[in-house]
């Protein structure tokens, strides 16, 4: 296996706020990873500093062989790298259509009609949407956009953020089943940041656990899973 | 009725300049949420290349008055597009991320420089262009009154609905419309999808200065005269006409434009000309007050 995203002692800030405190992670082709942690750990901001928003301030990230931690976001995301992020941040104004658009808007136009459909397949409710404009959608249907739109790209390497959050349970399974698809399917690499962090190191490969901007744990889900500490931290009274 | 029917094709007439220029001020707020001052000035420049082109041209002795024309409003779009690019790369980009009061203030001085820049060149006198297009049709007659609607007034309408509905439908169906209203809704999730968003924003500059200068050209041709400092008023009824229509909103800039001149028109008819812009102001600040979001705004808040 390669190594396809190579975090080094990746430090990131807000302002004056340090966010990330050299962290390294790495994700190998074809593997899920999860990165696991309380709210404000610095998982959303790992995400974002790998997309170059922010940038990191010291530390180095590589993808696919290239040091990609100074390119500006843009670029980042047309080599592969594809983000659902946190909140979704679907456009509100826009139909269900037009942000799948969107998705591709750097992808070769040849492939649109049939990325469309196996995201249709893949989540049969935003083709019942398809002329609804995201605002007015429900949060799982969101949710089922952010994902759809960072694939309409054809990533190599899919960030998500928090797929689970806000959702009702039924949806969560639906999602968790999606991601797993996209990894084993089409063999899309995903690193993974999920608050339900039992779902989420019963689907990954391996789990890193991030306390304050730093790397605390990591291991194969199953591990993590059976760690006692993680089990009080993030399992017990959290799991669903 | 008869003057009353004249009021409203000089008003309609008028409405088409200021909409158009209402739309650079629209677009620019939609985009990065800041009032672009010096916008007017913009449209004065549009004014002047046009004017060059046509003095220049006509002196050697070429074209046609609707060839001159149409060469000297394609030629002014390009000049005003690349002050537009310049004055966003210059003097707003360095910027962004700072204090909004900060691109207001730079704004600002980028619109006194363009016009002391422009003064200096060509001048501080009023510049005269014969009258190219003439004549017209004759509505109605009564007594002495008649009622006209010049060929020119069904050119500078007729453009503004032609390039109006071009824009529309560029925003909405076309992927560098699309880009520009997903920079619009959200600027961080349009680069995460691989846009580069310093480069749709110049474009919205470059698209705004361009109508900007189609306004221009239609000024310098309506009423035959400009000078280094009408970008100032017109300018700001333009923006006033953004604000009524709804600052953000494309079709709200279309129809504050139309309000506007249809205001000021009807208020030099029937009140008096020398309060015209008052009226236009009055406007301005009865919307802000009443009703910010204008017509066709969307309120600030949204559900996220």
């Amino acid at each position: 296996m390669t190594v396809l995203l190579d975090l080094e002692g990746v430090a990131a800030y807000y302002g004056a706020i340090q966010a990330l405190n050299g962290i390294d992670i790495q994700v190998m082709e074809g593997e899920i990873v999860t990165l696991i942690g309380a709210n404000g750990a610095g998982k959303s901001t790992t995400l974002m500093t790998i997309c170059g928003s922010p940038q990191a301030r010291s530390g180095r990230i590589m993808y696919a062989g290239e040091d990609i931690t100074n390119r500006p976001t843009h670029q980042i995301m047309r080599m592969g790298i594809s983000q659902s992020p946190e909140g979704r941040r679907i456009f509100p104004r826009m139909t269900v259509l037009e942000n799948l658009q969107m998705g591709a808007a750097f992808g070769d136009p040849a492939h649109f009609d049939a990325d469309l459909e196996e995201v249709f397949s893949l989540f049969p409710r935003l083709k019942e949407r398809i002329a609804q404009r995201g605002g007015t959608l429900s949060g799982g249907e969101q949710q089922m956009l952010a994902i759809g739109r960072a694939l309409m790209s054809r990533p190599r390497l899919l960030l998500l953020d928090e797929p689970s959050l806000g959702i009702a349970p039924m949806l969560v399974r639906q999602i968790f089943a999606a991601i797993k698809e996209i990894n084993a399917a089409k063999g899309v690499t995903i690193l993974l940041v999920e608050q339900n962090a039992f779902h989420a190191l019963r689907l990954a490969h391996r789990g890193y656990v991030l306390v304050n901007g730093a790397i605390q744990m990591s291991g194969t889900g199953s591990e993590l899973l059976a760690r006692p500490e993680i089990r009080a931290a993030y399992l017990e009274g959290g799991a669903v | 009725m008869e003057y009353f029917l004249q009021q409203l094709i000089n008003g309609v007439t008028l409405g088409s300049i200021y909409g158009l220029i209402a739309i650079g001020y629209t677009m620019v707020y939609g985009i990065i949420g800041m009032i672009n001052f010096a916008h007017g000035d913009i449209f004065m420049i549009g004014a002047f290349s046009g004017l060059i082109v046509i003095v220049g041209l006509g002196a050697l002795g070429l074209g046609s008055a609707g060839g001159l024309i149409v060469v000297a409003i394609i030629g002014a779009m390009i000049v005003a597009a690349a002050y537009g690019w310049a004055l966003e790369r210059i003097a707003y980009r360095p910027l962004r991320g700072s204090f909004r009061l900060a691109a207001l203030i730079s704004a600002i001085g980028m619109s006194i420089l363009l016009q002391n820049y422009v003064q200096l060149a060509q001048g501080a006198r009023v510049k005269p262009l014969q009258p190219m297009i003439e004549g017209g049709f004759v509505l109605m007659q009564k007594g002495d009154f008649t009622v006209n609607l010049s060929y020119l007034q069904i050119i500078i309408v007729g453009t503004t609905i032609a390039l109006m509905t071009g824009f529309s439908l560029l925003i909405a169906k076309t992927s560098i419309g699309r880009s520009q209203r997903a920079c619009e809704q959200d600027m961080k999730m349009a680069a995460l999808l691989g846009l580069d968003v310093n480069r749709t924003i110049s474009l919205t500059f470059m698209m705004g200065a361009a109508l900007a200068a189609v306004a221009g050209m239609m000024f310098l041709i309506y009423y035959g005269v400009i000078d280094f400092f009408i970008g100032f008023l017109v300018g700001i009824k333009a923006f006033t006409a953004a604000v009524l229509g709804g600052i953000g909103s494309l079709p709200g800039a279309m129809l504050g434009g139309l309000l506007i001149g249809l205001i000021e028109t009807f208020w030099s008819g029937y009140f008096t000309v020398e309060y015209k812009d008052v009226a236009a102001f009055a406007i301005l600040v009865l919307v802000l007050i009443f009703r910010p979001t204008g017509l066709l705004g969307r309120p600030e808040v949204e559900k996220v």
